[in-house]
């Protein structure tokens, strides 16, 4: 029995000639945050998808609680506990907090072939869910669309969580949030890892990333720069490995040109 | 429970903060989509009442008169909204009334079938347009609008040409006689609740015919399937799983594929859903003409999305109820049959109509901005 909860290793995917992700691994503990940090087109999309049953990896393996598993479909991802949460959310604006909570899923009652969407029972968990994370929805029949972007990705996330994610996978959750909202998100987080989940937060945003993560996974071009924890490695350190240190340091040189030359002028 | 509350510690603070704005009741009553054609409805009722109170458009043979006709739109206007509201439209709902006809009066008058299998084949052969509507809008991803254009020039030309082949002539009369003991015609042939007309006759409370009958014979088959498909559908809508399902595939296509709705089997089943209502409609017009034509059902499938939309259906899917399309089917009936009664040239009905869909649209367009408006 290995301390890990789910482990991903050396996994690989080509689209044809094009190589997405190679060698990619990444190990967590219940409990634990690890931030996939990565510029555009650091692969981070092609591996969240692998990881949630949507691509099927060339190579490596994944191994959930010390068993081997293969994904043929999203399904099969949910059904072992990897709830993904992606960045449309995969909500809608029209309908309620309730019917959004549930979309999918609705508990029903009832006899056979007469079932009926159990509204109320459906209303009080969504209301129950959401209270739990500080979120009062009052009317849990108002529309999703009247809620903040904090909010519903509070909603998504706590859904997720309620069907059952025991490994938690968030794409760019506070990427289009304020700092007020992306801090009451990166709470929620912190709490779910807290009660025994595994978190891959996905993002680019160090500053985001590094206060609520326990490691680091840094992908470029496709290859992981290496697993850090977080005594191993300076915010710094990060951001420059994110862009690809040489060329930011290369861009500092020539600016430092340019200024001398300015001067001298 | 997993995720017991753990208090966080600006949980307060926060609160407050994030808290959703207070609502009015005023708002909550807004943002029903039906509210818009529930207003219209009354508003067009005190209007006939006023201009044409005393003409006999209130009168009970009067106002059987226009629920029939609002009835009528209002069968494949429900349907059309559960479609809209699934995302998508159908065009070819005039065309396939007229094709379910002579699915009907062909069969029944020149191959010799009995009535009730001419019916039953009809409805087969509905569920299998709506199919084919359904497969080929999910499977190659264009527009329905265009898919269903096709299927309103494709069904129709069928109609003309097949009749013209079989009969040499574009109607086929002769129904009438059929309907009498058939065991199936009846459920869109029967006036019921005859007795109460009847009775109401011998007490003097309604107009009666020189011979003494009641002119008002009973409720039209189409207000009982009328009342009973609003009902059923908004069952469907509120209170199913199926219905969830509805609202998801018209909001967010992709979200709702994501989290596990089976997006193309509800869309191809909405519409089987408009072919067969346009059947159920094709039937009750049929029956009660004792003929089929092929022209029948023209413009309906254009009438049937104005109703809808002016029943709080958003154009983009995912918003509307089928109590707002009823409404919208009512206002409709109300005006075309009303417009009869008052000195109005009945040309203006179309520029209502016209009028009508426009406030509609521009009220819903508001609504939608609201109900989807962030903080």
């Amino acid at each position: 029995m290995s301390d890990y909860l789910v482990q991903f290793n050396n996994i690989s995917k080509f689209f044809g000639k094009v190589i997405a992700l190679k060698d990619v691994t990444m190990r967590l503990k219940k409990g634990e945050i690890m931030c996939l940090l990565g510029d555009n087109g650091a692969g981070k999309s092609t591996l969240i998808k692998t990881l949630a049953g949507v691509h099927k990896p060339d190579e490596g393996e994944i191994i959930f609680e010390d068993n081997k598993i293969i994904f043929d479909s999203p399904k099969d991802a949910l059904d072992i506990g990897i709830g993904t949460v992606y960045q449309d959310l995969a909500l809608v604006p029209l309908m309620s907090v309730t019917r959004n909570f549930f979309m999918g899923r609705e508990p029903q009652k009832g006899i056979p072939f007469l079932k009926t969407f159990d509204v109320e029972k459906a209303n009080q968990i969504a209301a129950d869910r959401m209270g739990q994370i500080g979120i009062d929805v009052r009317d849990p029949s108002q529309a999703v669309g009247t809620m903040s972007g904090g909010e519903r990705q509070c909603l998504a996330i706590s859904r997720a969580i309620y069907f059952g994610a025991k490994v938690l996978v968030l794409d760019e959750p506070t990427s289009a949030l304020g700092v007020h909202q992306a801090s009451m998100v990166l709470k929620y987080i912190v709490k779910a890892a807290s009660e025994g989940l595994a978190v891959i937060l996905i993002t680019h945003n160090v500053h985001h990333a590094y206060p609520v993560g326990n490691s680091f996974t840094v992908l470029n071009r496709g290859k992981s720069m290496g697993t850090f924890q977080k005594k191993d490695i300076s915010r710094e350190k990060l951001l420059s490995m994110m862009a690809g240190g040489e060329e930011l340091d290369k861009l500092e040189v020539e600016l430092q040109e340019m200024d001398r030359i300015h001067n001298k002028n | 429970m997993s995720l017991k509350s753990k208090s966080i510690s600006s949980k307060s603070s926060l609160n407050k903060d994030e808290r959703l704005k207070k609502i009015s009741p005023l708002r909550v009553l807004l943002n029903r989509p039906e509210l818009g054609a529930l207003g219209g409805s009354i508003l067009v009722f005190i209007f006939f009442g006023i201009v044409a109170g005393d003409t006999g458009m209130f009168s009970a043979y009067g106002m059987l008169n226009f629920l029939d006709v609002s009835a009528n739109l209002g069968i494949i206007a429900i349907a059309a909204a559960m479609l809209m509201i699934g995302g998508e439209f159908d065009l070819s709902i005039g065309s396939m009334i007229g094709f379910a006809g002579i699915c009907i009066a062909i069969p029944a008058i020149y191959w010799g079938w009995p009535l009730w299998m001419s019916i039953v084949f009809a409805f087969a052969m509905a569920v299998l347009v709506g199919y084919f509507n359904g497969i080929m809008v999910v499977k190659t991803g264009l527009p329905s609008f265009i898919v269903t254009l096709a299927m309103l020039f494709i069904l129709r030309g069928l109609t003309l040409a097949i009749t013209r082949l079989i009969t040499g002539r574009t109607q086929v009369p002769g129904l009438r006689v059929l309907i009498e003991d058939d065991p199936l015609a009846w459920l869109f042939a029967t006036d019921t609740f005859k007795w109460l007309f009847t009775w109401l006759g011998s007490l003097k409370l309604i107009e009666l015919r020189t011979d003494g009958t009641p002119l008002a014979t009973g409720i039209p088959p189409s207000v009982i399937w009328f009342i009973a498909l609003t009902l059923f559908a908004t069952w469907i809508l509120m209170k199913t799983r199926y219905g969830n399902w509805i609202f998801a595939s018209g909001g967010d296509k992709v979200g709702a594929t994501n989290v596990g709705v089976p997006v193309g089997r509800v869309k191809i089943s909405l519409f089987i859903g408009t072919a067969v209502a346009s059947t159920i409609f094709a039937c009750i017009q049929v029956l009660d003409a004792g003929s089929a034509d092929t022209m029948r059902g023209t413009l309906k499938e254009l009438e049937a999305i104005a109703a809808a939309v002016v029943g709080g259906c958003l154009l983009t899917g995912g918003y509307g109820s089928a109590i707002g399309a009823a409404f919208g089917a009512i206002i409709f009936g109300t005006v075309s049959m009303g417009i009869f009664y008052t000195d109005v040239d009945t040309d203006w009905f179309k520029v209502f109509l016209g009028a009508m869909m426009l406030i509609a649209v521009v009220f819903n367009n508001y609504i939608r901005k609201k109900v989807t408006e962030s903080k």
